[in-house]
């Protein structure tokens, strides 16, 4: 089987954030990346899938600058066969981004796709199904189990309340969700032997995209907590409260 | 103002940027092992050390991800990575805890490396990957309940026979004794006063004769398997002597490996002290501010950093002139003297600062302070260190 990874490199969510001279990104400076969590599910899926299957091949294409060679390795380091670094300093929207890994995809003949649900920087969730639209293959987002029998794949997803099973044919894309798998650590080997595994750069120039970011600005501070109160009597004015205004029960 | 991150895992102290002195590999292995002692053992080792516990069965876990003699080559299963990185790996293991840290600077610099440099390739092919798989776990038998500072002066004899050779001793202070299944045993094939008739055997523990019993009664280390082992005419195959080791020389490179690895795992001590120390006192709240606002807690936390900060830079360094082979003993020992004394420093004034909480197992500072206090006297003493520096320092021995 040849299974497909897509990666993105991003921000760890522990980075503190500070809004570029533009207005519209961030400032990467003094920022730690790291590979998209949800896109490690992915990787995690397909190395575990081959090794169970005793054969086939593991790709991870990843799209941005050379610094994203280390986000590659990492994943090769993982367990991945090779890479792929679609290399453009452009910061493409998710149809670009859709539109420049479905190419490179295409190529590859891939019997599955796989990549996160969602990246943790900017939250979009489209870009799975719009490269599986541009491919012309079914596509089941936010799977939290995966089977694949002969020629068919049964998806679990959860949803509020309830689990759906969705079934479809190979060839598709997946995106991962929390709970399909636990991804593993790089075994140390495996990190010196990612430098050795084939790196493929091949620059490529991002396309009109469908929409422009207008404005990017952090999150109002939280205002301070309230005490409503001491001990037991508390606890009526704090119920009122967490119905009335919080709305949480 | 801004805070440590709110999440527990750890980020490391990089005051220096030390990090730009690092290779990828090099960071991305210690972020493996990072990465690890924060899923693995953080949530179990305040309880291990309380119940006097080694955690043994992460010893799978780190064989498997390759933590076990990962300097050597990887023709015998061992990772094959510098000293930087082998150095990288002891520090976050003793982030984590001295006595874990310990568990692997045996199996690694004190069990496959003697295998190793003074083995035939038949022992090498037989013990190294099994050690480094973690299907053997060995022990390092040199030190004497007579014989610490002094290792020269060991009286476990090696005799030769038909059958093999025949050792009687006692060893004591073994880290990992009572679970190993491979002691590798220094003893005196010739005179009990002859340091040059030292040569080092491999003696499966289930050699008839050997046994190996816990020391009762720690009050540091407490995660560690510390042991006596009883030789009663322990009779091993001829071929079971290392036969390249020679002399009290032999043992001492062992322990310059070990060292090494003691040099980094000091800093990882130290840093696991300080970010506790700095988490509590920007969030502990006292005469209406966080502590961390007071001068007194402040020159604290700056005395903690500008150690680790120097230690860090120092190390790095040494790993790098053992990389180009150019490692001195006496440069291991500037590095683990100075290191583990700035560490017990650290650990005591993070105790201090964390006030009552501090004398709790849920916080990690006590604990460190108390293994340090081993790290301190093992492998070579404060004090010997010292001696071995002035005698390179002078040309003159104080011993």
């Amino acid at each position: 089987m040849k299974i497909a990874v897509c990666l993105k490199r991003v921000p760890d969510t522990t980075a503190k954030i500070v809004i570029a001279g533009d207005g519209v990104s961030i400032d990467p400076a003094g920022v730690k990346f790291v590979p998209n969590p949800y896109d490690e599910y992915a990787i995690e899926e397909a190395i575990a899938r081959k090794a169970a299957a005793g054969e086939g091949e593991t790709v991870v294409i990843t799209l941005g600058t050379d610094a994203s060679q280390e986000t590659i390795r990492s994943a090769l380091a993982m367990g991945i066969d090779r890479g792929v670094l679609l290399q453009t300093s452009d910061h493409p929207d998710p149809a670009a981004v859709a539109s420049l890994l479905a190419e490179e995809l295409a190529l590859g003949e891939f019997d599955l796709i796989l990549m996160g649900k969602m990246a943790v920087d900017d939250s979009q969730h489209q870009v799975g199904p719009q490269v599986a639209e541009q491919l012309g293959m079914a596509c089941i987002t936010a799977v939290a189990h995966l089977d694949i029998e002969g020629g068919t794949i049964t998806a679990e997803r959860e949803i509020e309340g309830a689990v759906e099973v969705v079934r479809c044919g190979l060839p598709a894309v997946i995106t991962c969700d929390k709970g399909l798998n636990t991804p593993r650590l790089p075994a140390l080997k495996g990190i010196m032997a990612a430098k050795k595994k084939p790196l493929d750069i091949k620059p490529v120039t991002a396309g009109q995209g469908s929409f422009e970011v207008l404005s990017l600005t952090l999150p109002p501070d939280r205002p301070p907590g309230r005490i409503v109160g001491e001990g037991p009597d508390a606890v009526p004015e704090l119920v009122r409260l967490l119905r009335t205004e919080a709305k949480a029960i | 103002m801004s805070s440590p991150a709110a999440n527990s895992r750890f980020t490391g102290v990089d005051f220096y940027d030390a990090d730009r002195l690092l290779s990828e590999e090099e960071r991305a292995i210690r972020d493996t092992v990072r990465t690890w002692v924060d899923d693995n053992l953080m949530p179990i080792i305040g309880d291990c050390y309380i119940e006097g516990r080694f955690p043994k069965e992460l010893i799978g876990g780190m064989a498997e991800l390759g933590f076990f003699g990962a300097n050597l080559p990887e023709e015998y299963g061992c990772a094959g990575l510098n000293n930087v990185a082998y150095g990288l790996i002891m520090q976050e293991l003793e982030r984590g805890d001295s006595g874990v840290r310990s568990f692997a600077s045996v199996q690694g610099a004190l069990v496959m490396y003697p295998i190793f440099a003074f083995g035939s390739e038949e022992q090498k092919q037989q013990w190294l990957p099994r050690l480094a798989s973690g299907k053997e776990i060995g022990c390092f038998g040199l030190t004497e309940p007579d014989f610490g500072s002094n290792p020269g002066g060991l009286v476990t004899t090696a005799r030769q026979s038909d059958a093999g050779w025949v050792l009687n001793g006692t060893k004591m202070w073994i880290t990992n004794g009572s679970q190993a299944t491979v002691a590798i045993v220094w003893a005196k094939v010739g005179d009990v006063n002859d340091p040059t008739s030292i040569r080092g055997f491999i003696v499966p523990t289930t050699t008839p004769g050997f046994t190996a019993k816990d020391q009762k009664g720690k009050l540091s280390l407490r995660a560690s398997d510390t042991s006596e082992l009883h030789l009663q005419d322990v009779l091993v195959p001829s071929d079971a002597i290392l036969p390249n080791s020679s002399g009290i020389k032999s043992p001492l490179m062992c322990l310059t490996q070990a060292r090494y690895g003691i040099a980094w795992g000091a800093i990882g001590a130290a840093m696991a002290c300080y970010d506790e120390a700095l988490r509590y006192a920007v969030n502990r709240v006292m005469f209406d501010r966080p502590i961390g606002q007071t001068q007194i807690q402040q020159v604290r936390l700056a005395d903690m950093l500008t150690e680790i900060t120097k230690a860090q830079l120092l190390t790095l360094q040494l790993g790098r002139l053992k990389d180009d082979h150019l490692l001195t003993p006496q440069q291991v020992s500037l590095a683990k003297r100075n290191n583990v004394n700035m560490a017990t420093d650290c650990a005591r004034e993070a105790r201090r600062l964390l006030g009552a909480n501090g004398i709790l197992a849920e916080y990690h500072s006590m604990r460190h302070m108390a293994n340090l206090e081993s790290v301190y006297t093992y492998e070579g003493t404060h004090d010997m260190h010292s001696l071995i520096l002035g005698e390179k320092i002078t040309g003159l021995s104080a011993f």
